[in-house]
């Protein structure tokens, strides 16, 4: 019994916790890159590099506090910093999209040219995050590092395996539910997210109906910059800022919104958990949850490790793959242009 | 003007640029830039045949680029015959059991009927299969890299001469191709954007990780060269008389020498590739393609077999890439997986198709000439000009220091400013397609 408690003590430690942490911020990413689809249809490849900015934002701002000594006490605080991050990303994309994007939305150009506009997006976007901050580790995670540490809940349980549960990745699963709840009634009960919804489904029936387009383009654009912000803070706090992993969770973040179904704000979640529980799944060393499950006889004398870690770009792609051969619309019906 | 003359008076120009180059900074930067010029060009030639030609939207250059560079290894590097006797087989056995366990998978898929036993199968027979992979692969494996790891550590080449690399790279990068090509195509344009996203960045991760195959990110150095070393050039009696004869002295001479000769070699390729490219342009295969690329539907309706065509030409344009990167390697005389990123192999490619002019071969190639010169004289520019505006700043200042140090990123930002400016201004490109 003992065996059994500390074996989900290890699972939960080394498995559980950290993939609903990286679960939720690839949601939060993953719903930004949806909505964009949904509305302006076209992927945004620039959605990394717009939650790097956001970030790096962020991070000057908590700096500033930290130097007037401002602080929230045990929480960091990125979190007082974070909405001046969000209108600086907001600032931002509209700034883009007034200048760039809205050109070819006027044209009517066809998505794959606002991809491609989109490419040339991140690369400014990637070049300024550089100019402003450098290409180094930025680690401004300032508060109590742990809810729980794992010698804390070994005295309280007494068991020897330890189960330590960090700050950021409290505030990570408190805050992407708080985000996700607010979007959702935004979406479904107010005026605003109706529409958008109406203008997501069938745009020239929404614009029948007396929907500006401009409004709502502009409130998804205002939205998209505070989940990209959000959701790269909180991945900056859990592990650290630096521009270059940021490019990088574009293909774990795309593959959450194709897995759900492009479009779909519930399968962008939905596609976040999938990905991060498979990424670490495959990834974990199996060893140590196995030593207290199995019976003695088989206990296994390798590491029990599926795929190394550095294989985690593979398991997205090879669950999008998968996703995309059985069932093309994702898990959640998206839509197809 | 018509476009003829555009295009001859555009080349004039960039090699206008070149010479001024090599006027200005000396000549071995010059041949440098235009060396590398010519391998982007090929890239850019590659990624114009899938977008260009058919419409087809590949951000994997990077991996068909890198799988290019491994096939120099393979091929060039002399075999390390006690790491072959170590392990070599017991690899070569567990890859075998790899590909037996997916194709059994492609088997079941294709031949039972959909259902439930059909789906245990396959789990099943996907769960033995990789336990019985792993299981002599990685015994292989360990017994390879432990052989003097700091020096090889890794199975090694066949010991080819190294300019046999440059088709098999483009093999080794067509193989890659198919593979994602009949899984990806015929879905939408953004999956498949998605899909070689996905693929190259593994390709980078297995070349990083799989010691065995090219030591990982230790490197692998001193790949032969197609064209003679310098210090060899200046012990020759006859080199150095020749250099003295052109009052050159022999150690500049040497280096100008090998350049050129990289330069010759990468031009007979770059010409040959470019020719093959305008005859299929202009063939009514070409015409097929971009008939297809227009309008689908139309071009299905007429009996066109509009999948089949995408993978055809997806495999070409990623095999072209895939030479390219040979080169590259080649060129460097060295493999290094940690240098391959994204932004440089990727998206400045599309960059440099797009400035040129998608769905011309002259202009794809005249971009990735024109990109590489300013992608390499943007560095030096961004400084200059970071020092006059922080020129008036105070020595000790924070922000001047800063700003100095990043000014090396400058060249991302212009990058793409120059392919936001051209989408916007000449969304055909500096030569457009007819």
């Amino acid at each position: 019994m003992i065996d059994f408690l500390n074996g989900l003590v290890a699972l939960t430690n080394f498995v559980i916790i950290p993939a609903t942490a990286y679960g939720a911020q690839l949601a939060i990413g993953a719903l930004g890159v949806t909505l964009i689809y949904g509305i302006l249809r076209f992927s945004n490849f620039a959605h990394g590099d717009t939650m790097a900015f956001g970030t790096m934002a962020t991070i000057l701002v908590t700096w500033w506090f930290q130097s007037m000594g401002l602080s929230l006490g045990f929480l960091p605080t990125a979190l007082l910093a974070l909405p001046f991050g969000i209108a600086a990303t907001a600032a931002l994309v509209l700034f883009t999209d007034k200048t760039v994007y809205q050109f070819y939305r006027r044209q009517k150009a066809k998505p794959v040219i606002l991809v491609i506009v989109s490419m040339g997006v991140m690369f400014v976007l990637n070049g300024v995050v550089r100019f402003i901050i450098g290409v180094d580790d930025q680690n401004f995670n300032n508060g109590e590092r742990f809810i729980i540490t794992a010698r804390e809940f070994k005295q309280m349980t007494g068991l020897s395996e330890g189960l330590a549960f960090k700050t950021s990745q409290g505030l990570t699963i408190v805050t992407a539910v708080i985000v996700v709840a607010v979007l959702f009634w935004f979406l479904n009960k107010t005026r605003t997210g109706k529409s958008m919804r109406a203008f997501s489904d069938n745009e020239d029936l929404a614009l029948l109906s007396g929907i500006n387009p401009d409004r709502v383009v502009m409130v998804t654009w205002l939205i998209v910059a505070a989940l990209a912000t959000v959701a790269g803070t909180l991945y900056g706090l859990d592990k650290s800022f630096k521009p270059f992993t940021y490019l990088q969770l574009l293909l774990p973040i795309f593959a959450s919104a194709i897995v759900g179904g492009l479009g779909s704000p519930l399968g962008a979640i939905a596609g976040g958990f999938v990905i991060a529980f498979s990424e670490v799944t495959i990834t974990y060393a199996w060893k140590k949850v196995l030593t207290y499950w199995a019976p003695e006889s088989l206990e296994p004398s390798g590491l029990m490790q599926l795929l190394s870690t550095d294989y985690k770009f593979a398991v997205s792609f090879a669950i999008l793959v998968v996703v995309l051969l059985f069932k093309p619309t994702g898990l959640f019906k998206g839509k197809s242009v | 003007m018509t476009n003829n003359m555009r295009t001859v008076a555009l080349f004039a120009g960039m090699a206008v640029l070149l010479i001024g180059t090599g006027m200005v900074q000396g000549w071995n930067t010059a041949l440098l830039v235009l060396n590398m010029g010519l391998i982007s060009a090929i890239m850019s030639l590659g990624v114009n045949l899938q977008w260009g030609f058919a419409g087809l939207f590949n951000v994997g250059v990077m991996g068909f680029v890198a799988l290019g560079g491994l096939a120099t290894v393979l091929v060039a590097m002399a075999p390390v015959g006690e790491a072959w006797a170590a392990g070599g087989l017991r690899v070569l056995a567990g890859l075998a059991l790899g590909a037996a366990t997916i194709v059994g998978m492609v088997l079941m898929a294709k031949r039972m009927a959909a259902g439930r036993t059909r789906t245990i199968a396959m789990i099943a027979w996907l769960i033995v299969g990789f336990f019985l992979y792993r299981a002599v692969f990685d015994g292989g494996v360990g017994a390879v890299e432990a052989i003097d790891p700091a020096a090889t550590g890794y199975l090694g080449g066949l010991g080819l001469p190294v300019l046999l690399a440059w088709p098999v790279g483009g093999v080794l990068a067509a193989g890659a191709a198919w593979i994602i090509g009949k899984t990806a195509l015929g879905l939408r344009s953004d999956y498949l954007a998605i899909a070689t996203l996905g693929i190259a960045e593994i390709v980078i991760a297995v070349m990083k990780n799989e010691d065995w195959l090219a030591r990982g990110v230790k490197n692998v150095i001193g790949i032969p060269r197609p064209v003679p070393y310098e210090v060899d050039l200046q012990q020759s009696e006859s080199f150095v008389e020749r250099a003295a004869g052109l009052g050159m002295d022999p150690t500049y001479a040497s280096t100008i020498f090998v350049k050129l000769s990289y330069g010759v070699l990468f031009t007979i390729v770059l010409v040959i590739l470019l020719w093959m490219a305008q005859s299929a342009l202009h063939s009514p295969w070409g015409r097929m393609m971009r008939a297809i690329r227009d309008n689908e539907t139309a071009a299905e309706a007429m009996g066109k077999d509009v999948t089949r065509r995408h993978l055809q030409i997806f495999i070409l344009g990623s095999a072209v890439c895939g030479i390219a990167g040979a080169m590259m390697t080649t060129l460097d005389g060295q493999l290094t997986p940690g240098t391959y990123q994204p932004l440089r192999f990727t998206f400045l490619i599309w960059v440099m198709m797009i400035v040129g002019g998608s769905g011309n071969n002259f202009g794809a190639v005249l971009g990735g000439m024109l990109i590489w010169w300013l992608w390499v004289m943007v560095e030096p520019m961004g400084l200059s000009f970071i020092q006059f505006i922080t020129s008036g700043m105070a020595e000790d200042s924070g922000l001047r220091a800063h700003l100095l140090d990043s000014a090396a990123h400058m060249r991302l930002m212009t990058m793409g400013l120059i392919l936001i400016l051209v989408l916007r201004f000449s969304p055909r490109g500096l030569i457009p397609e007819k």
